[in-house]
């Protein structure tokens, strides 16, 4: 029992370690893409090729000057950043990265948990992270914020519907609701899901997009319209803590789609883990491209576009799904 | 150590349920009940009803109450707004409807009570997973089932067309 629960916070605090790293450099990373797409060098003076940036920024987060304005809900105001923060974090407890290993004369599940209903578990704790940019545009007092929080409800919750459905054809096909299982059953190139669910890994692709809030569905930011949306207000660690929830939940998109549309860790000659951080950083490159690439929707274009050409072609797809198997 | 558990979240949903009706600020009032159905998603986890517990995170804390939190905070009610004025009836059903509910709860108490069986029970190691309610959902109860289905659809189209003139 004592081992058990030693084993589990372990690979917790790798987890966690890991991920506050990935985080770090993936803004690093962004910028040095972004930089490269605009014929820019990007971050070059902090250590080489600007490797040390991340650490330098962290260090200036945490020591600015925390603002908190004036007529704001105090509490909910503080509370706001940390409901976003911690439901992005909860998100990998239950994506497996890698095959069991055996260390100490023990074999070990390179996964936190393996709950049998890992993918209704990501969704639900998904569904909490909208509560901290809501709170956040609403307690922060200024009519810019409360206008993206509001656009950002509306977004998540009409994207996470078609989010939901795009994932239903795996999850016939696999026919679990584990996402060991379901990486267990794509056990060769021509079995992974993007194959045998092009539609549906589509659909999921532009839905992760904007859950994340990423470009070209950034409109709870939306610079130019709202100065930066719901986190206007925010500064020193609080705004910080926006940007982790933010990058962690593009890590975590990532990883979803890893494990559901490629066959998560599996992957000939290279180790297990090596493939699973190759897949997913093919998802964050993919996901910088887009935003060197496509201009921001407009909003009654971004709403049209969910409710009606994603959600019918999402339902299409499970009704497509359904005659295959059946045959 | 599960009875601890119980303890706590109970006394969590308690207290939240509380606060829900005694804060004059709807956001916040609307906060406590999020908290208050995620301590009675672990009520039902606790229950083995572990399906049951994600479906309640997912629909009611993580979508419905969006967009309550979406449509107190687009009124944006000032607390002169409110009409906090008591009117008698008012108080009069109100007490009315409080005693009918206790009385209520008790009978079920009392009933219930009497159910429980003495001896520990063996349960069905796919209880509350997806298979069986999905089974339950799909022959025994498929009449229910549809006809909330139909009932749910009867009550959107009845909010759009009141919230739409002009369709």
């Amino acid at each position: 029992m004592l081992t058990v629960v030693i084993i589990a916070l372990i690979k917790v605090a790798v987890v966690l370690v890991v991920l506050l790293l990935m985080i770090a450099y993936l803004t690093w990373l962004e910028r040095k893409l972004l930089a490269h797409f605009q014929v820019r060098l990007g971050p070059m003076r902090v250590g080489p090729h600007g490797l040390l940036q991340p650490i330098a920024d962290g260090l200036k987060l945490l020591f600015k000057e925390d603002v908190t304005p004036s007529g704001v809900n105090k509490v909910i105001y503080t509370l706001a950043p940390i409901l976003s923060f911690v439901p992005a974090f909860m998100v990998f407890a239950v994506i497996p990265f890698g095959d069991k290993i055996f260390l100490f004369g023990r074999s070990i599940d390179l996964v936190i948990s393996d709950f049998n209903m890992g993918i209704l578990y990501i969704f639900a704790v998904a569904s909490l992270g909208v509560y901290g940019i809501v709170l956040a545009g609403w307690s922060s007092n200024n009519k810019y914020s409360l206008l993206g929080g509001l656009r950002s409800s509306a977004q998540m919750v009409s994207y996470e519907v078609s989010l939901g459905l795009s994932v239903i054809g795996v999850l016939m096909l696999s026919e679990s609701l584990s996402l060991v299982d379901i990486v267990r059953s794509q056990d060769t190139i021509f079995n992974w899901y993007i194959f045998r669910q092009p539609l549906g890994f589509i659909i999921f692709l532009i839905c992760a997009i904007a859950e994340t809030n990423r470009l070209p569905f950034d409109l709870p930011e939306a610079d130019n319209e709202l100065v930066a949306g719901y986190y206007t207000e925010y500064s020193s660690m609080k705004f910080a803590m926006f940007y982790l929830g933010e990058y962690a939940n593009m890590i975590n998109a990532s990883a979803i789609a890893t494990t559901l549309f490629l066959g998560g860790w599996q992957g000939p000659w290279l180790p297990p883990v090596v493939w699973f951080f190759l897949k997913l950083f093919t998802f964050l490159f993919l996901f910088i491209w887009l935003r060197a690439t496509l201009p921001r929707f407009r909003y009654d274009q971004l709403m049209r576009f969910g409710w009606g050409i994603l959600l019918p072609l999402a339902l299409l797809n499970i009704f497509i799904t359904g005659i295959v198997m059946v045959w | 150590m599960q009875f601890f558990i119980f303890l706590i979240v109970s006394i969590i949903l308690v207290v939240a349920s509380i606060l829900v009706i005694v804060q004059r600020n709807p956001v916040v009032s609307a906060l406590f009940l999020i908290a208050a159905l995620c301590a009675q998603a672990i009520l039902y986890l606790l229950l083995n009803a572990t399906f049951l517990a994600v479906i309640q995170i997912i629909v009611y804390a993580g979508a419905i109450m969006v967009l309550f939190l979406f449509v107190i905070m687009l009124l944006n009610l000032r607390k002169d707004e409110f009409g906090f004025e008591k009117r008698k009836a008012q108080r009069f059903f109100g007490i009315l409807f409080a005693i009918l509910l206790l009385v209520e709860l008790g009978v079920v108490i009392k009933i219930g009570l009497s159910k429980i069986p003495s001896t520990e029970f063996s349960l069905d190691p796919d209880f509350g997973g997806v298979q069986s309610i999905g089974k339950a959902l799909f022959t025994d109860y498929l009449l229910p089932f549809e006809l909330t289905s139909v009932l749910l659809l009867v009550a959107m189209v009845g909010a759009i067309v009141l919230a739409k003139k002009k369709l």
